[in-house]
């Protein structure tokens, strides 16, 4: 009997997935490859929807090459029969079997059914989601997110609005608004509560990192050249609007964070696309017991986590851009191929990959430090402002609750409060209901990646053998 | 008086020592509720115990819980919502029967619900059920805010994020009060409220106490109109409760919240404090919940969560002073029915601190019933 081929499951299909897919499938593994999405390309390559019939969806992307290599590639493996892509797969658990895992997920953009899938080893690219902090104002319809209003453009090729402010902080700001301003869209304001000078301290660092300055000075000349105003220390005070966004204020910050007195302006606007950095996905990885460092998953030199035979890559172990998916998904997908035939992995095998992902991460952890979000944004959060909008709970509710009521932690605020109990399970509010409640993001344990059916747990699918 | 413990048990102590007119400090090395307290239901029963002691320490219990609800009832999500006892077989409503009847006598409200009365009581439970008993006693709180609204209202000084790391005794054995991570706090009385743990607390004294976890996976679904209007569950949760075996044991214990998501829980399974995910039981708890609500089969777990009851080994907590240790007094292991039992327990711990008589007997609940057999087995 021939022996059969190691199966790999990739889960996700952005930057990382799929350099790992690459690197996996043809040395001697079979990779499944698992995306929630319709079309490959995760975040940062989201591509438009088929019918949509884009002519030229490269405008909205710079590294179109790169993109262009691993969609060529991906391509070649799915017809050499050696990866299998299955889009509009919604993971919800892998389960840790003796021997190997099953993937457990959910079909199409109904996720009423569920398949089941055996694997002798899981990779999980999941990547990251936004980080938005409550103001008040927050929730009027016609605020976004920021990366919102970019997959609005990527995926549907659509604008979110006419005139646009985009708020917060990080390096996700500046590629939103020049792709909303070369789309068609009035950028009135980039409002970046961060301080440039406290990045121009940390350059040191930057210097290994020449692609990532040249990428941000184009965002940079780009937006000169849109007319884009780019305020530089300031902040979005509030929201203002009776059914809808109708203006913003904005205010300069001072070195300590407080709002200069009398810099206060109105801007008005239809659409304000905020961001506050970005959080790794780690659902998939606690609900497998893997190790997490803080809110990351944790991972050793070859993007093994703790649990034998599961790896991680890209944003899921750390907020680092699509180059540095691209690198640790290498690495993941070399040594998943490697272990999972029994041999040992060759670290030179993937030496240039590991440079960039030293120099990456320094980057990236100096970036960090720079783009923090303004500081003493929780004194600007008032009582009244709803902070999960899920379950409707204000900050002055988890603020009682604190001080009253004796919630120290998270956990405790949220069983107290109900913030983060609703349909996004405090994905979207848990950083901003901990800011207010004064405690540290400890990040909730959600066992379940995605909601699902009772119908689907109540009958037991028999997972087919590995083919 | 010192209690150890901040959960449901720990608060209600702290209330009824404190309205005994005690000097209370109560001590958690977490926040409030932050241990099994934080981690289970709120489901507040007498339909799930045979006649014995633990039913009479519910019954009492629910009575202070409809006292407290006067006040605070809205603050604790107090819900006298009642239960329904589903059999699916004629003999599990034969069963079922026995037990009301024993239950009755022992001073339950339990009124039988025939098969063509179902659907008034539960309009969407699966047709070709047995019968019922309905449970109009049984209710329901929100334990979290039980316990901290509990708390706040005893006026106890309230000491969290404090860590008890040594009971300090004088030289004649007695207690004087505890040694924590930040320092000592000192009182001739120490109440070990320490839930799943308390086994640890009484060994800091010198006492032998054996609680151990048994684990339990709760299912929380999307927000939903109201559609199930009691705590309904099929028969044999009466006869898992009851049980010594260490296997696994679901039974579909179904609720809807004031808040709206339906609750489903719980299994129980002794596999030590292992808090990693296992699908198996939660695939057990969603099947039995489908068979009793066949429309919940579309509706979907926006969570699970898992916490570990404290349970001694015949199933009943430890209540009382310990006549090991003069000045400690016991008030944990209530397993899978701490919230419910919270009250009663505060009420009679309250009494013996005080030298009053206590109202129910308190042998069954002797802290040191277990140490003959364990000096039998060294
Ligand atoms: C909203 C957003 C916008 C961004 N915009 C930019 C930008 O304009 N410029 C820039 O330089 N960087 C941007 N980034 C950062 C950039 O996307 C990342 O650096 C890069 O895409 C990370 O690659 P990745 O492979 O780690 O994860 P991703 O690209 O995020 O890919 C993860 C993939 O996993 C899938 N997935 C996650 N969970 C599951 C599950 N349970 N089941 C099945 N599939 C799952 C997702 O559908 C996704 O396709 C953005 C990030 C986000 C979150
Ligand atoms: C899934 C599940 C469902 C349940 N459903 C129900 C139900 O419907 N109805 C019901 O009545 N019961 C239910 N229970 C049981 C109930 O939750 C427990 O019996 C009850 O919470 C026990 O309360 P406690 O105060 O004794 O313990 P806990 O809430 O665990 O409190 C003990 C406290 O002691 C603290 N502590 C421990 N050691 C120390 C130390 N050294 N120093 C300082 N502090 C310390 C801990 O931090 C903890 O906060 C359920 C349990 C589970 C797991």
């Amino acid at each position: 009997m021939p022996e059969r081929s190691p199966v790999l499951a990739v889960i996700g299909a952005g930057p990382a997935g799929l350099a790992a897919t690459l690197a996996a499938a043809g040395r001697g593994v079979r990779v499944v490859l698992v995306d929630s999405a319709a079309e490959p390309g995760g975040q940062f390559y989201r591509q438009p929807a088929r019918g949509l019939g884009a002519r030229r969806p490269k405008a909205l992307h710079h590294q179109w090459r790169t993109w262009r290599r691993l969609r060529t590639g991906l391509d070649a493996r799915l017809a050499a029969g050696q990866v299998t892509y299955l889009s509009e797969h919604h993971v919800w658990c892998v389960e840790r079997e003796s021997p190997g895992f099953t993937v457990h997920a959910l079909l199409g953009p109904e996720q009423r059914e569920s398949v089941a899938l055996r694997a002798d080893g899981v990779l999980l690219a999941t990547g990251g989601y936004e980080r938005v902090l409550p103001f008040p104002g927050w929730t009027l319809p016609g605020v976004v997110t920021a990366g919102g209003a970019q997959a609005l453009l990527k995926g549907g090729l659509v604008l979110p609005g006419r005139t646009v402010v985009v708020a917060g902080t990080g390096p996700l700001l500046l590629p939103v608004a020049t792709g909303l301003a070369a789309a068609g869209a009035k950028v009135a304001a980039l409002v970046e509560s961060a301080d440039p000078r406290a990045f121009a301290h940390r350059a040191r660092s930057l210097v290994g990192a020449p692609a990532k300055l040249v990428e941000g000075a184009g965002h940079a000349a780009r937006l000169g050249w849109h007319g884009v105003p780019l305020r530089v220390r300031h902040t979005v005070l509030e929201a203002h609007g009776t059914e809808r966004l109708e203006s913003v204020t904005i205010s300069a910050l001072d070195s300590e964070g407080r709002p200069v007195p009398g810099s206060e302006r109105r801007v008005l606007c239809d659409t304000l696309a905020v961001s506050h950095g970005l959080l790794p996905h780690t659902d998939l990885a606690d609900g497998l017991g893997c190790g997490l460092d803080g809110v990351t998953v944790r991972v050793d030199e070859e993007q093994r986590t703790d649990v034998p035979g599961v790896w991680a890559a890209g944003e899921a172990t750390g907020i680092g851009g699509a180059a540095l998916s691209l690198a640790e998904g290498h690495i993941a997908g070399r040594s998943a191929a490697a272990r999972l035939r029994g041999t040992t992995p060759d670290p030179g095998a993937w030496a240039s990959a590991a440079r960039t992902r030293t120099r990456l991460r320094a980057f990236f952890a100096a970036l960090d430090g720079a783009y923090a979000p303004a500081a003493r944004w929780v004194e600007r959060v008032t009582d009244g402002t709803v902070v999960c909008r899920c379950e409707e709970v204000t900050a002055g509710a988890v603020r009682a609750a604190v001080g009253s009521l004796g919630a120290g932690d998270l956990r405790t605020v949220k069983l107290l409060t109900r913030a983060g109990m609703g349909w996004c399970q405090g994905r979207m509010c848990e950083p901003g209901v901990a800011g207010v409640a004064g405690c540290a993001p400890a990040p909730a344990r959600r066992l379940l990646a995605r909601p699902v059916p009772l119908g689907v747990l109540a009958e037991p699918a028999d997972p087919p053998p590995p083919q | 008086m010192v209690v150890v413990g901040a959960g449901m048990v720990g608060a209600a102590c702290a209330l009824y020592a404190a309205r005994a007119g005690l000097d209370v400090v109560l001590v958690d090395r977490g926040p409030v509720a932050g241990g099994t307290t934080g981690a289970g239901e709120g489901n507040l029963l007498v339909s799930d115990k045979e006649p014995g002691p633990e039913l009479r320490l519910a019954l009492l219990s629910l009575r202070l819980w409809a006292e407290l609800a006067e006040p605070l009832g809205a603050a604790v999500e107090y819900e006298p919502k009642g239960g329904l006892v589903v059999a699916s077989t004629p003999e599990a409503l034969t069963a079922l029967t026995d037990l009301a009847a024993g239950q009755r006598a022992a001073g339950v409200a339990a009124v039988a619900v025939g098969p063509d009365q179902l659907r008034d009581h539960e309009p969407y439970l699966a047709p070709g059920l047995a019968g019922a008993v309905r449970y109009p006693q049984d209710a329901q709180v929100m334990p979290t805010l039980a316990a901290a609204h509990l708390v706040r209202v005893s006026g106890a000084r309230l000491e969290t994020g404090r860590t008890v790391t040594g009971v300090l005794r004088g030289a004649d054995g007695a207690v004087r009060g505890v040694r924590t991570d930040r320092g000592d706090l000192l009182a001739p009385a120490v109440v070990n409220a320490a839930g799943t743990w308390g086994g640890e607390v009484a060994a800091m004294a010198g006492a032998a106490l054996p609680v151990l976890p048994r684990r339990g996976f709760v299912l929380v679904t999307e927000p939903l109109p109201p559609r199930v209007r009691h705590k309904v569950y099929a028969a044999d949760y009466v006869a898992d409760v009851a049980s010594d075996s260490a296997a696994l044991q679901t039974s579909p214990v179904v609720e809807g919240t004031a808040a709206g998501p339906v609750l489903i829980g719980a299994s129980r399974e002794r596999v030590g404090f292992h808090r990693s995910f296992s699908l198996p039981v939660v695939r057990e708890l969603a099947a039995g919940a489908t068979r009793l609500f066949p429309f919940l089969t579309d509706v979907r777990v926006m969570r699970t969560y898992l916490g570990f009851r404290p349970y001694l080994p015949d199933h009943l907590p430890a209540i009382g002073p310990d006549p090991r240790v003069p000045g400690l007094f016991h008030a944990c292991g209530h397993e899978g029915a701490g919230i419910g039992l919270a009250t009663g327990t505060g009420r009679l711990l309250a009494q013996v601190l005080t030298g009053e008589n206590p109202e129910l007997d308190l042998t069954p609940f002797r802290p040191d019933r277990f140490a003959e057999s364990e000096e039998a087995a060294q």
